[in-house]
Order: structure tokens, then C-alpha cells, then sequence
């Protein structure tokens, strides 16, 4: 049996499908891997309750894990529910630089770094990001909602 | 497929109530007035569809399995389903759907926060996760409410209009019944008339923020937590219904 660090490893090998600049263990959706009856146990959790990525995550995890002969089960679980709090600064960085504001009080220009924005709308691309407008360098951008 | 116990008969309720209402909603996907606004409602269905399900994956757990998520959404009919009259209307124009989301999210904001104490971990769960969605689908509608009562004389009308329209189906948010009375006793809920003063101050003030009039004198319209419902419901269910009912083993 391989260790449960290897399974993590695994799983921070697998990108978000819709931001691949992070992985899904950055994101915060793997909440945890625990041995049950000589099988791993992979609990995951959504970001937004209709989050229709979630189950490519879930695809994903299993197609990863197969791969290496692992034998697994995927549990959801919503409790604690998911927050932005979870990111590292790390990640947020990662964020950043990819174009996307990251969820902090204060939202910056991901391009030019202004905090002269304008807020366009609560909802965006994917339900977990809000829509800005830079007044700076005028270009649109998008901004991970803190929740 | 009737439900036996409260427990099932109350999550059945919410879950209903989010489904038709995320349903409803789903039909402007793509004729939003502009792209942002297309994609907000687009965001705020799905939110509500996420939020059925989860209540859909207790009850099925409350009911042992024996029926699958798809069984109690596609394989009910009218009188078995118990959303609130107020989801079913139709979205009507802009203004409409608007008044129809704040008057529902305000709602939802109270029921959760009250849920989230509850002595019922799923339910407890469902609740945190969900009010997260809901201060965003309340903020959205309360803005947009604000804006077409203090916007153009045109504005004003149809926004008052369609607060004038759906009030009669907002009283029923506030009614308890016998299914609620146990649950209460054991804390797992809170009661649903309970909910209205805080409810009825928030759209209050909204509504003399936007200029617009508190109707008065409205007969309420109930029934929908008993399974009676308006003519909306059933042509609704019929189209959401048709494929998986005509061609039973169908895969995406």
C-alpha cells in the first residue's frame, strides 16, 4: 500500500479544471484522505453547491488514482463548508498571475496591479468569481469572491 | 411516491422550492438583457440547483435509498410535489424575476440562518453551505429592486407591478403546519411563521429605499406545502419531465 502522502502528492498533481494554474488540493476541494478497511478514502467537498466542475474533480481523482493500482473510494462531504479562507498565500499568488484577482478584502488589478476597480457584477465566468472593470488600465478582469 | 415521515415531507418542501425555482430560472439562460446579467441568472439557477440536490441526496438518505435523486424529481407529479406557489410563477419580464428572487432569497437568508443551529448535522451542513450563495442572490436582486423603483417612470411601474403580483403568494412562505411541529419540538427547525417580522422589515425598507409601495390588503393565495398548486406548475413539470419519462434508459 502506497503512503498517504503519495496519495496527496497525486491529487496536487491534478489541475482545476476550470483554473489549471492551481490544483484542486490548492483550491481546497480535497478535504481529506483517511484509511478505511485497507482502502483509501478521498473526501471532497464542493466549492459552490452547484459547482458543475465537481464532478469532473471527481472523474479526474479517479482517473488519476487508477492509474497507479490504488484502491480508493470518494466520499462528498459539506461540512465544514468550503471558504477562500482555506487558499495559501501561495495559491493566491498563483491566482494572480494567471489574470485572476484573488479573494482578499481589497481587490487589485491582477494586470497592472491598480485598486482604483469597479465592481461590473456579483456573478461571473463560474459561480465562484465576481466580474471587475480596472480604472487604470481599463482591462476586465475576475475576481475570486471571498466566501 | 408519498413521503412518511415529517422529516421527509419538510426537506421535500425546501428541496422542491429551490429545484423549481433554479428550473425557472434556467429557461432565461442565454436571453438575459445583457451578458453579465445572463450569466448572473444563469449562476444564480444553478446555485439553486446545487442547493435541491443536496436537500434531494438527504431525503433520499432519509427515505433508505429506496429512491434515486432523478425518481423524486422526474418521476413526481404535480400533486406530489410541495414547492411554495411563489417559485412556479413564470419569469415574466426582468423586473418580475427580479421581485421574485428578492422576495424568495430574503426568505432563504432568514430560513438558513436559522437552519444552521440546527440539531441535524445534514441539515446544519446544508444550511452553512448554502447562505453563502444566498447573500449573493439577495444582494443582486435587492440592488437591481432599488435601481428599477428609483430608476425611469417605466422602471417604476413594471417593478411595482410585479411586486404587486407576487405579494399574494408570499404569505404561504410564513404558514406552519402539522409537519413542522415535531421537528420543532426537537430543534431540528425553527417554525416557518417565526420568520416573518424579520422578512417583512427587510423588504419594507427595501421597498421605501426604491420608492415603491408595501401593497396592502392582498388576499393570500395558498397551497403549494400541500400539494396544490397553480395552473404554472404542471406545464412546467411536463417539459422538465418528458425526456426521461418518454425514454426511461436515456444517458447524456
Amino acid at each position: 500500500m502506497v503512503t498517504k502522502e503519495a496519495i496527496w502528492n497525486l491529487l496536487s498533481e491534478i489541475p482545476d479544471p476550470e483554473i489549471p494554474a492551481i490544483s484542486i488540493v490548492e483550491l481546497g476541494v480535497v478535504r481529506k484522505v483517511d484509511i478505511v478497511d485497507n482502502k483509501y478514502l478521498v473526501s471532497i467537498t464542493p466549492t459552490y453547491s452547484g459547482c458543475p466542475a465537481l464532478n469532473r474533480m471527481e472523474d479526474d481523482i479517479k482517473k488519476e488514482l487508477s492509474k497507479h493500482d490504488i484502491d480508493f473510494e470518494i466520499k462528498t462531504q459539506l461540512y465544514p463548508p468550503w471558504t477562500t479562507d482555506w487558499m495559501s498565500q501561495e495559491t493566491k499568488d498563483k491566482l494572480e498571475n494567471f489574470g485572476i484577482s484573488p479573494p482578499t478584502k481589497i481587490v487589485k488589478c491582477p494586470q497592472c496591479k491598480s485598486s482604483d476597480v469597479e465592481l461590473i457584477s456579483f456573478f461571473a465566468s463560474t459561480a465562484c468569481k465576481s466580474m471587475y472593470k480596472c480604472n487604470s488600465c481599463l482591462e476586465p478582469f475576475d475576481h475570486f469572491k471571498c466566501i | 411516491m408519498n413521503f412518511s415521515t415529517d422529516f421527509e415531507k419538510y426537506i421535500a418542501r425546501l428541496a422542491d422550492s429551490n429545484l423549481i425555482m433554479g428550473q425557472r430560472l434556467s429557461e432565461l439562460c442565454s436571453k438575459g438583457p445583457y451578458l453579465e446579467e445572463d450569466i448572473a441568472i444563469s449562476n444564480i439557477a444553478l446555485d439553486y440547483l446545487g442547493q435541491a440536490n443536496m436537500l434531494y441526496e438527504l431525503l433520499k438518505k432519509a427515505g433508505n435509498g429506496k429512491y434515486s435523486v432523478d425518481d423524486y424529481v422526474f418521476h413526481r407529479n404535480e400533486r406530489n410535489y410541495y414547492n411554495l406557489l411563489l417559485v412556479e410563477q413564470d419569469n415574466g419580464h426582468f423586473g418580475k424575476t427580479m421581485a421574485k428572487i428578492f422576495l424568495y432569497s430574503t426568505y432563504q437568508k432568514i430560513l438558513y440562518s436559522q437552519l444552521s443551529k440546527s440539531t441535524n448535522d445534514d441539515i446544519k451542513a446544508i444550511a452553512l453551505k448554502s447562505i453563502k450563495e444566498v447573500n449573493y442572490h439577495f444582494k443582486h436582486s435587492r440592488a437591481w429592486v432599488l435601481r428599477l423603483g428609483d430608476g425611469t417612470k417605466e422602471s417604476k411601474v413594471k417593478i411595482q407591478e410585479s411586486i404587486d403580483e407576487l405579494w399574494r403568494f408570499t404569505g404561504e412562505i410564513f404558514e406552519s403546519d402539522y409537519v413542522e411541529n415535531n421537528l420543532i419540538s426537537e430543534n431540528i427547525i425553527t417554525a416557518s411563521n417565526t420568520y416573518y417580522d424579520e422578512w417583512s422589515k427587510i423588504v419594507k425598507d427595501t421597498l421605501l429605499e426604491a420608492l415603491l409601495t408595501e401593497p396592502e390588503n392582498v388576499v393570500m393565495l395558498t397551497g403549494g406545502k400541500k400539494g396544490l398548486h397553480t395552473e404554472k406548475l404542471g406545464f412546467m413539470l411536463a417539459e422538465m419531465q418528458y425526456l426521461p419519462r418518454t425514454y426511461p434508459n436515456a444517458k447524456w
